[in-house]
């Protein structure tokens, strides 16, 4: 009997997944950001100094732990397996692109889904811009878009990142050698080992259901398949419990924390997160676990993300958050490179749509 | 029988391979090699979803799936 093959059993996985990211909200993660895979990604940037904003610095265990999960998961069932070499550098820009839309937004999918529970309405409006992203790229898929066939690769080749992303742990753990915020989002943390197991399980968790922010709504555009909705929708029911429970909950346009209500800019900025996810197969959580299973393709998108993380704040492209003082949103460099990004998105997809594939 | 390689496609190529596949030639059995095992449990669930029978034969590298 399988414990993931229908959507009830994926709803519960779902449910689960949540109360990780709840026990790392409630252990001193910022409270709607919980397990944000971009944020996370661009304080683990920041901490090896690739870019220099103090209050996103932090070497996130998280993002270890999801990777080790998926990992030992996959080893445990026999799915490990080393393969790379579909399109790399197109991933790497690929992933440098998802990010930076990412933070325009200041949030990945799973963010947005944790923002949406707790009320945040330009989260629900950059729904629509994720959903026009994936539409887009699925777009793309039925014309044949393809990045190409991924083969076998030297066994050593599927450890690399991971053990890189050990070892950096481990540094912060144990060494002053790394930034660590002392106020802001990155000086919000749950204790090490709480962080580093809420990861281990999401990881594995994800690893085991396939769970995935874009391909939920790609399989329902492209495929009418409800199964990645289903564990994402059960894991939007546990934040939404959370929220509701600790008074978190407040359905408001403004004064949302980390967050703005630039609503073009919202959408737009997830509109790239939905449309590189899809080309990519899979968004920025998908990409840790491939990589966890031995996929060097995802393990060079996500240096593609670090990079572009480091991008985003050194070259001001990230979205300032909203404050009593400042709306918020991106700056002119932001606006230019999401408009940048977007017309990269288009000719990649085109460029990768000329095969004789189509399908119906 | 159609037979399709979907070997080192990333998702959701195999799945758009069986379905579309399965729109052009219904009924008919399908042979699909994937190389990866969650890519095989995308092809087992979606099969499964279309009320079709899939047996599932492991080979060194790859994993061949016969669609009834």
């Amino acid at each position: 009997m399988s414990l993931t093959d229908n959507k009830k059993k994926l709803l519960v996985w779902g449910i689960v997944s949540g109360l990780a990211a709840v026990m790392l909200a409630l252990s001193g993660n910022p409270k709607n950001m919980a397990i944000c895979i971009a944020c996370f990604i661009r304080d683990i940037a920041g901490s090896v100094g690739l870019h220099k904003a103090a209050v996103v610095q932090y070497f996130r265990p998280e993002i270890v732990g999801i990777v080790l999960g998926a990992m030992i998961l996959a080893l445990i069932n026999k799915e490990f397996k080393v393969v790379g070499g579909s399109s790399p550098i197109i991933r790497f820009f690929l992933g440098m692109i998802m990010i930076i839309g990412a933070l325009v937004f200041l949030g990945c999918p799973t963010r947005m889904v944790i923002r949406m529970a707790a009320g945040d309405i330009p989260a629900w409006i950059g729904l629509i811009g994720f959903i026009g992203g994936v539409v887009t790229g699925s777009y793309f898929i039925r014309q044949g878009f393809s990045l190409g066939r991924s083969h076998k690769q030297p066994e050593a080749g599927g450890y690399v990142v991971p053990l890189l992303l050990v070892v950096g742990l481990i540094i912060a753990a144990f060494t002053t050698v790394l930034f660590a915020s002392e106020s802001g989002p990155g000086s919000m943390y749950a204790p090490l080992l709480i962080s580093l197991i809420g990861g281990l399980v999401f990881g594995a968790i994800a690893q085991k259901t396939r769970m995935c922010f874009g391909g939920m709504f790609r399989d329902i555009a492209l495929l009418k398949n409800f199964n990645l909705f289903s564990i994402v929708f059960g894991f939007f029911l546990t934040m939404l419990v959370y929220n509701i429970v600790t008074k978190n909950f407040s359905f408001q346009m403004n004064g949302n924390p980390i967050a703005h209500a630039q609503h073009l800019w919202n959408i737009l900025g997830l509109y790239i997160v939905g449309f590189a996810a899809v080309l990519l197969g899979g968004c920025p959580l998908r990409q840790l676990i491939l990589m966890g299973q031995g996929n060097t393709d995802s393990a060079i998108t996500f240096v593609g993300m670090l990079l572009g993380a480091g991008l985003a704040h050194r070259a001001s492209l990230a979205s300032a958050a909203q404050t009593t003082e400042a709306a918020g949103g991106p700056g002119l460099n932001g606006k230019i490179a999401t408009i940048v990004c977007i017309v990269i998105l288009f000719a990649v997809a085109v460029w990768k749509s000329q095969r004789k594939v189509k399908y119906d | 029988m159609i037979k399709l390689d979907a070997r080192g496609l990333s998702c959701p190529e195999p799945l758009m391979m069986v379905a579309d596949a399965m729109k052009k030639h219904p009924g008919e059995e399908i042979e699909i090699l994937v190389s990866e095992m969650h890519t095989k449990t995308n092809v087992e669930n979606f099969c499964h979803d279309k009320g079709r029978a899939v047996e599932v034969t492991p080979q060194e590298f790859d994993i061949l799936i016969h669609i009834k």
